[in-house]
């Protein structure tokens, strides 16, 4: 396109792999989990779901401060990076993974938590009264009538990583293929009056969340209608 | 009846505080290049003590300032870390012509936590280390003269895959503080204080000299604690005070 820096469209891919491959991370972690906080009668569960809902509220710059300190030399993070050399995983992908996928956490667990908790109990008793083991029963009664959850949960954590941005300027590093995604981009360019490119990321960003809002409509009218 | 009454009380009072030659004192917003935090603070400060008026600073980019005024922020002053933006400022109407001027004169200092592993430019070209922390070399001038630095030496290039931009002095100094990266260019003004790790002053020839313009808004023409903060900036005060956070004052080097 007219002139376009290749650089715009390295933070594009950039941010569309980081949201993805975050996304596959969570879903694999919030449905243990959102499945155990919608069963458990435990009375510290909530203290757990409040922990995973902190993001919600806290700024990103907490989580980013937080995050740079951990992911450094003299934190975990120093040690994880040591294991293939490095000293450090900020300005790293993966350390970009794992500040997205806390910071993204509460968007996905909390809507399969809620499609678990709306099951109730009756459908699994029937399941185990017809001899189906919890595991089958989970896989072949809770997960399918909670579809409409996951597909919430994965938009939305999607849409959080794409969109995030305080996070990654403190821990990313603003490398070019490695940190620098599509939020940082857009800054970048505001900060150097190159409006034009400004406009084009922040206009595709605009786009991009009327899509992700009407599908996800769309998604919750559909389910509505199936539903008995 | 009751309503006019209290409405021609507050004219009244309003008229009382408009026509009063005693003002208490004046306020003035100022947006202050984020490596001239602490320098600005302690003039602001002395400036209070002197004249009464208020200066309230406002920290950040100088590239993120440019573009906010340029969108109507209200500030009155603006303490760039460059010269090209007042400049650019005075060009788009945005400033009083003639009214800007160069209040320091930056230096660029190569910096470590570690002490010994700042030795001078082979440092540089030795290049044993993972990470280097600059600065935003688009939005700041310590980022281009880091840059600017690294070509002169010949070394650009082979560092490249190792640099790190922070947004500001500050995010750069930060990755360089909290270990994430081994060393960085920072600006001097930041390490005054403390004579933790190893550091190198980078030789003037190596980079073209950062000065650090002041100009004043047109919003703040007619505010009196935005042009007497102007004027206080290049008072002998307000020098020694530049002067002993590490910057060079204009006409020396």
């Amino acid at each position: 396109m007219n002139g376009l820096p290749p650089e715009l469209w390295q933070s594009v891919w950039l941010t569309v792999e980081l949201a993805a491959i975050t996304t596959i991370i969570l879903l694999v972690v919030a449905t243990p989990l959102a499945w155990w906080l919608a069963r458990t009668k435990a009375w510290w569960a909530e203290a757990i779901a409040t922990v995973i809902a902190l993001p919600l509220v806290l700024p990103p710059t907490v989580l980013g401060f937080y995050l740079l300190v951990t992911l450094g030399p003299n934190g975990p993070g120093g040690w994880i990076a040591s294991l293939w050399g490095g000293r450090t995983l900020a300005f790293t992908f993966e350390g970009l993974v794992i500040g997205s996928v806390l910071y993204s956490m509460p968007f996905v667990v909390q809507p399969i938590r809620n499609a678990f908790a709306a099951i109730g109990d009756r459908p699994l008793e029937v399941a185990a009264t017809l001899r189906s083991s919890p595991w089958r029963a989970f896989w072949t009664v809770a997960v399918p009538q909670a579809r409409p959850g996951f597909l919430t949960g994965a938009v939305l954590g999607f849409a959080h990583t794409v969109g995030e941005f305080g996070l990654v300027l403190m821990i990313g590093g603003n490398i070019p293929g490695q940190t620098k995604v599509l939020s940082v981009a857009i800054y970048d360019y505001v900060e150097a009056s190159r409006w034009h490119e400004a406009n084009i990321l922040a206009g595709g960003m605009v786009i991009f969340a009327f899509a992700v809002i009407l599908t996800m409509t769309l998604i919750d009218k559909r389910s509505a209608a199936v539903r008995p | 009846m009751r309503l006019s009454k209290s409405v021609r009380l507050a004219i009244g009072i309003a008229t009382w505080v408009l026509t009063s030659t005693n003002l208490p004192a004046a306020q003035t917003n100022v947006a202050v290049a984020a490596n001239f935090t602490e320098v600005a603070k302690e003039i602001a400060a002395a400036f209070k003590a002197k004249t009464g008026h208020e200066a309230v600073l406002s920290f950040g980019a100088s590239g993120q300032f440019y573009t906010q005024i340029t969108q109507g922020a209200p500030f009155q002053v603006l303490l760039s870390a460059d010269d090209a933006r007042p400049k650019k400022l005075i060009d788009d109407g945005l400033a009083v012509p003639g009214s800007n001027f160069t209040y320091a004169v930056g230096k660029l200092v190569l910096w470590s936590k570690t002490p010994g592993l700042v030795k001078g430019e082979e440092t540089l070209k030795a290049a044993s280390f993972a990470k280097l922390a600059i600065i935003n070399p688009v939005a700041a001038p310590y980022g281009a003269a880091a840059v600017e630095t690294m070509k002169f030496l010949k070394v650009y290039d082979a560092l490249k895959p190792k640099i790190v931009e922070g947004a500001t002095v500050i995010q750069a100094f930060q990755f360089v503080e909290t270990g994430n990266a081994e060393l960085g260019f920072v600006a001097l003004s930041q390490l005054v204080g403390s004579d933790a790790g190893s550091r190198w002053l980078v030789p003037q020839e190596f980079y073209s000299p950062i000065r650090q313009d002041a100009v004043l808004l047109k919003t703040g023409a007619a505010n009196e604690a935005a042009t007497g903060f102007i004027a206080f900036i290049r008072s002998p005060e307000a020098r020694s005070i530049i002067e002993k956070y590490g910057y060079v004052l204009d006409g020396q080097s």
